[in-house]
């Protein structure tokens, strides 16, 4: 190990929202931070996000997305925090003190030691491949977000006539997009029977340009040799599967995938961090410290949300943490305590908690299907500690709810329900 | 989205996008229902009459470091309006130095609305 090394309280790896918003706050605590961004400027995906919509939670306007990291771009610039762009951090190891990181940059090669760790290396989009779309392999095939960086950060329009196939958020964006630019959207095709976007967005980026959405149909097989020709659809089943009998052709020089964002967590993994089969982000606890002492995690990378100031606001959580994790190891606990939900639940951020716990503690949580009017219920030792209707659950919209530390006592675990609220007209 | 009883809308004003039913009665007055808030009866008011959007887009710089400028209007147009507004932005290219929320260019396709650097350039 270099002598030598560099050493910080806190690294954060990633220069998007969670980072950003993970490195101030750690050194508002005081610490001595590191940010790590491999490409050349910060922001991470709000770079391309153009579009407005960011930070009404937060700042209570209607930012683009370029503008909402410009805030926090702005806010770094007062600290004393080192940010090193061009970055790549190849390797992390767990040492006696902490970490070691082994850091690849314009200078060269370089380690540096950490007393923490936060992770905000956010996510990556599904590929067609895995998504299984079959056939041959021409040009014209392209995630949302790469369709987003041709147009918005190259000026490139990636295509004349596309087909967009998912319904998510970055989809109907670029839908709209690449309508104002000057393609023609031929249409959505989204495999299940609902949108996965947001309604707000169904209705600003495809009602108001009358572009079609296409629910349970999906495209069964890609055509053309050098570049897309077109593509096949079908319509599919309540299990996804195609019906035979009911492919359509359509000519298009375009695909464009909208099928779902997955955390990425390759450096999370290679320090044993243990992964949730229903987030695919770390097991977290209320401070979004993983299964490994020490290493935090936050952002996209955590779970995939759908409002940035959520993002944010996680990042901000964990650099604090791991601030004070840096200064003084952890406090006295008590026990941890596992947060279990019922099958009504896609999931719940944290999986555990820690006791005992501070002031009040948020919950995210997605409902695994749309659901009218729902009473959430949180129940420790056969106690209830937290219940609350909503009006509707779906999917794609992620909710937040918080309960005092003082009702989180006992010996757990905290289960979470939910049950059709009986005052139901 | 029309039916007997009103439009459907949703509303955009903020991410809970509430389902609207929008009814013009008899006596001219507009009834909304399924608002969380009173903002989108305002919402519902201009979607039937005057609707209209804020427009965001990129603008040509002359910097090889960052060749598109994001920007957005700082109000919003009606809707109508985004062609023109495009096509005047097209002509627009930034060849100094701006700080996020500068006004790239003023009254945008008339009316009135600037356009904001959404990002420092």
């Amino acid at each position: 190990m270099n002598k030598n090394a560099k050493t910080y309280d806190v690294t954060v790896i990633g220069g998007g929202p969670a980072g950003l918003a993970a490195a101030i706050s750690a050194h508002e605590q005081g610490a001595h931070v590191l940010l790590i961004e491999r490409e050349d400027r910060l922001g991470g995906v709000l770079k391309q996000c153009i579009h407005d919509g960011f930070g009404l939670l937060r700042f209570g306007e209607k930012l683009s997305g370029c503008e909402y990291a410009t805030r926090f771009m702005h806010k770094l610039e007062e600290t004393d925090v080192e940010v090193r762009a061009l970055t790549f951090a190849s390797r992390i190891e767990k040492t006696d003190e902490g970490f070691l990181l082994s850091l690849i940059q314009s200078s060269g090669f370089e380690q540096v030691k950490s007393k923490s760790l936060v992770l905000a290396t956010g996510c990556r989009e599904r590929t067609a491949r895995q998504v299984a779309i079959h056939g041959t392999r021409p040009a014209g095939v392209l995630t949302a977000g790469s369709a987003q960086y041709y147009i918005n950060i190259l000026g490139q329009l990636p295509g004349k006539n596309c087909v967009i196939l998912g319904s998510g958020d970055i989809g109907l964006i670029m839908a709209r997009r690449l309508t104002l630019e000057g393609a023609n959207v031929l249409g959505v095709y989204e495999a299940k029977a609902e949108p996965s976007g947001l309604m707000r967005n169904i209705y600003q980026c495809l009602v108001d340009f009358d572009i079609p959405l296409h629910l349970s149909k999906t495209v069964t097989e890609v055509h053309g040799r050098e570049r897309l020709t077109g593509v096949t659809v079908s319509a599919v089943d309540e299990r996804m599967n195609p019906i035979p009998g009911t492919e359509e052709y359509i000519p298009c020089d375009t695909l464009i995938l909208s099928v779902g964002l997955i955390p990425e967590n390759e450096l999370a993994e290679s320090l044993g961090v243990k992964i949730s089969r229903a987030t695919k982000g770390p097991e977290c606890n209320q401070d979004y410290e993983t299964t490994v002492p020490g290493i935090f995690s936050c952002g996209n990378a955590l779970h995939v949300n759908d409002l940035v100031d959520y993002v944010s606001e996680s990042g901000e959580n964990a650099g604090r943490a791991a601030a004070a994790y840096a200064k003084s190891g952890h406090e006295h606990r008590l026990k941890s305590v596992e947060v279990k939900t019922d099958k009504n639940f896609g999931y719940i951020v944290p999986s555990h908690i820690d006791l005992p716990a501070k002031d009040s503690v948020p919950f995210f949580f997605r409902t695994s299907k749309t659901r009218g009017r729902t009473r959430v219920k949180a129940f420790m030792d056969g106690k209830e500690v937290f219940s609350k209707v909503f009006a509707g659950l779906r999917p794609p919209e992620m909710e937040k709810i918080e309960i005092e530390a003082a009702k989180l006592q006992g010996a757990g675990p905290l289960q979470f329900t939910m049950e059709v609220d009986e005052h139901e007209q | 989205m029309n039916s007997k009883e009103g439009k459907e809308l949703i509303c955009i004003v903020c991410p809970n996008g509430c389902r609207l039913n929008a009814a013009m009665g008899e006596d001219g007055q507009l009834s909304v229902t399924g608002n969380k808030c009173k903002r989108g009866e305002k919402f519902a008011q201009a979607e039937l009459t005057n609707p209209t959007r804020s427009l965001t887009t990129t603008v040509r710089t002359s910097f090889s470091t960052m060749p598109w400028l994001p920007v957005r209007t700082d109000g919003e147009i009606p809707k109508k309006l985004i062609g023109d507004a495009l096509k005047e932005l097209q002509s627009v290219l930034i060849e100094k130095n701006l700080r996020c929320g500068e006004v790239v260019l003023t009254d945008l396709a008339g009316t009135g609305i600037n356009v904001i650097a959404a990002s420092d350039l």
